[in-house]
């Protein structure tokens, strides 16, 4: 029982990581665009897609693999900002956006059951079978790795919002959109960018989901987008360090419920979030706070 | 105007006509059961409208009344042995425990507006799919199968068509008289701009819960007829997120937060999707839905009705403007009375 705890515990902060960077795209995007990318989760089963078929078909690592993945998961965010998202404009915007977003989900969720059927698969590479023995568990080599990889990946993330001019642009953008655009900042292009960002990170997040899950169909869209949404209205939108400690929190406490509860254990997330929210409508770190950073 | 008001409401007796003398002309059962689907979602499409058109709170999550609606006619009609006309009676019932539902969903949701309500829609949603397929009393995931009723074969359909036919025009009036009302004014108050709707007195919680919970009835009743016609529930198909999309869709198609819009959306679209369906894979079709989607977002994003509407006051605009203005008239004198003619 106690060694059961501690890797639902450790399993539950890895994984939670990886959910923390899919939340972070998502987030950011809701922060700099105002709108809510519902097709996040299928981004996701799709940037998992491309590893598998890398890795299965081509026999490239995983890890070179995203070297591939990651430049084309943005470029789909970018043609999916340009192409869908920009032209609307009008007081329906929110609503608009989100609707469009959806609809998107739908065509690549038909394109990826065309292409791949609806049967599960999974990425067998070693490093999702290898396992390290820690504190009494054995510890699948995939979680480090991923986890690692999603925890750089957002202290990337950091840097760029904090640290460069871009960033500076962006973070501008967020807090005032006309604003920005009167000092001369492009908002369009900051707007393609970081949904081309947002949507990039789904490659990562696609290569370790699609490594770390039992395996995946094109249905695991909604699943995945069920508990993205959880986590960063949880956390608040437009929060990344929010997202970072909600997503942690979900995915540990999911598993520990999952222990003694395994049907109802997803649950934890929406009651988490409904909990929150009829005590607290903004979410943990509502955005003012995000704000004032 | 009088004549434009002849003219609509002719088209009206025409279409109900229409309605009601539709399945004797097509006995076919395939063309019935497109038409009963097709009624079924301008029953939703104008009760979801009748809240997210007027108050602008998007739900994504009318399924969960939909499939409250649908499981509790499942499982009353298998325990409490009813079937026939008798288990139209249920329909109510059914609405009423679909209503029941939405207000702690209301009372939670609601507390919040835009993004953040949408997807608190969708997590409901998901929570009431998740439930449904683990709970023992629906069944899970091996479903329920309702009795079956005993109508002749002949005209197995046409309980169900006339059925859905009254509660679409109940619907569609009941959205007509909300409309019309003070209750209608402060809807739509809020959809513009809430705070300053609090502000002039509209208690905007009550206004928006009634609504959603008015909306839930006939959104529960609709699920509890749609699935004792199909026979069989089961959680994927009951909580099923292309529903709730769809209902959307028809709505924004014909135009939100207008009477006819949802539905002309939804007879327009749902024979549209039936035969899509028909022609080609399940994954095919739902490649073309969401292109069709994004065709409609992008080129149609307030809808067919009000898009005509705007064209045809500018062509009469235009009309007005050639028969006021005689060969000789001024442009100042033209200006001063295009100025006078806005302000009234």
């Amino acid at each position: 029982m106690g060694s059961e705890i501690t890797y639902a515990i450790a399993a539950g902060v890895l994984g939670g990581g990886v959910y923390a960077l899919m939340a972070a795209g998502l987030t950011l995007v809701f922060g700099v665009l105002d709108i809510i990318n519902v097709a996040q989760g299928i981004l996701v089963v799709l940037g998992a897609y491309l590893s598998y078929v890398l890795y299965r078909h081509l026999h490239i690592n995983l890890f070179v693999g995203l070297l591939i993945t990651v430049p084309a998961m943005f470029g789909i965010g970018v043609v999916i900002y340009w192409l869908f998202i920009r032209p609307l404009r009008g007081s329906e915007r929110t609503s608009m956006t989100l609707l469009a977003c959806f609809a998107v989900a739908l065509i690549i969720e038909g394109v990826l059951y065309r292409e791949f059927g609806s049967n599960y698969v999974s990425i067998n590479a070693p490093v999702t079978s290898a396992s390290v023995h820690v504190l009494g568990i054995y510890l699948p080599d995939i979680y480090l790795y991923g986890f690692g990889l999603a925890v750089l990946t957002i202290v990337a993330l950091y840097l760029m919002l904090y640290r460069t001019g871009f960033g500076r642009s962006v973070r501008a953008t967020m807090q005032n959109q006309t604003a920005a655009r009167l000092i001369g900042i492009d908002v369009t292009r900051v707007s393609a960018l970081t949904f081309g960002i947002g949507t990039g990170v789904t490659a990562i997040g696609g290569m370790v989901y699609g490594s770390i899950s039992g395996g995946f169909t094109p249905n695991s869209g909604y699943d995945l987008i069920s508990r993205l949404l959880a986590i960063v209205i949880l956390a608040g939108l437009g929060s990344i360090g929010g997202a970072l400690a909600a997503a942690v929190f979900m995915t540990t406490a999911e598993a520990l419920v999952d222990i003694w509860q395994p049907t109802w254990a997803v649950a934890v997330f929406y009651l988490a979030m409904i909990i929150i929210l009829a005590v607290r409508p903004s979410g943990l770190f509502g955005r003012r706070a995000v704000r004032a950073q | 105007m009088t004549a434009q008001r002849t003219l609509r409401a002719a088209g009206l007796v025409v279409l109900l006509a229409v309605v009601a003398v539709f399945p004797l002309v097509f006995t076919n059962p395939t063309a019935t059961l497109f038409a009963i689907d097709t009624l079924i979602f301008v029953i939703v499409a104008s009760a979801w409208n009748m809240f997210s058109g007027f108050s602008g709170y998007l739900s994504l999550g009318h399924a969960v009344f939909y499939g409250t609606g649908a499981y509790f006619m499942a499982v009353a009609a298998n325990d409490w042995h009813m079937n026939g006309s008798a288990a139209f009676e249920l329909l109510p019932l059914a609405g009423l425990v679909a209503a029941l539902i939405a207000v702690p969903v209301g009372l939670i949701a609601l507390r919040v507006r835009r993004h953040t309500f949408v997807v608190i829609t969708i997590a409901f949603f998901f929570i009431a799919q998740l439930a449904a397929s683990n709970l023992s009393v629906t069944g899970g995931s091996s479903g329920l199968i309702l009795p079956s009723p005993p109508f002749a074969s002949a005209t197995f359909n046409n309980p169900f068509y006339y059925l859905a036919a009254v509660l679409a025009v109940l619907t569609v009036a009941l959205a007509w008289l909300v409309r019309r009302s003070r209750y209608g004014l402060q809807l739509r108050a809020i959809r513009d701009d809430e705070d300053r709707a609090a502000g002039l007195g509209v208690r905007t919680m009550p206004v928006k819960l009634s609504a959603l919970v008015l909306s839930a009835f006939i959104t529960g009743m609709a699920g509890a007829l749609w699935v004792y016609f199909i026979g069989t529930a089961y959680p994927m198909f009951v909580f099923d997120p292309l529903f709730d999309l769809a209902v959307v869709l028809m709505a924004f198609f014909g135009g939100l937060g207008t009477i006819a819009g949802p539905v002309l959306g939804a007879l327009v679209l749902e024979p549209a999707q039936q035969w899509l369906t028909l022609q080609t894979t399940g994954y095919e079709s739902e490649i073309l839905f969401g292109a069709l989607f994004l065709v409609i977002i992008l080129f149609l994003p307030r809808g067919v009705l009000p898009t005509a509407a705007e064209y045809l006051t500018k062509g009469r605009a235009v009309l007005a403007r050639r028969r006021e203005r005689p060969p000789g008239q001024s442009p100042s004198e033209l200006a001063e009375s295009r100025g006078g003619s806005s302000r009234s």
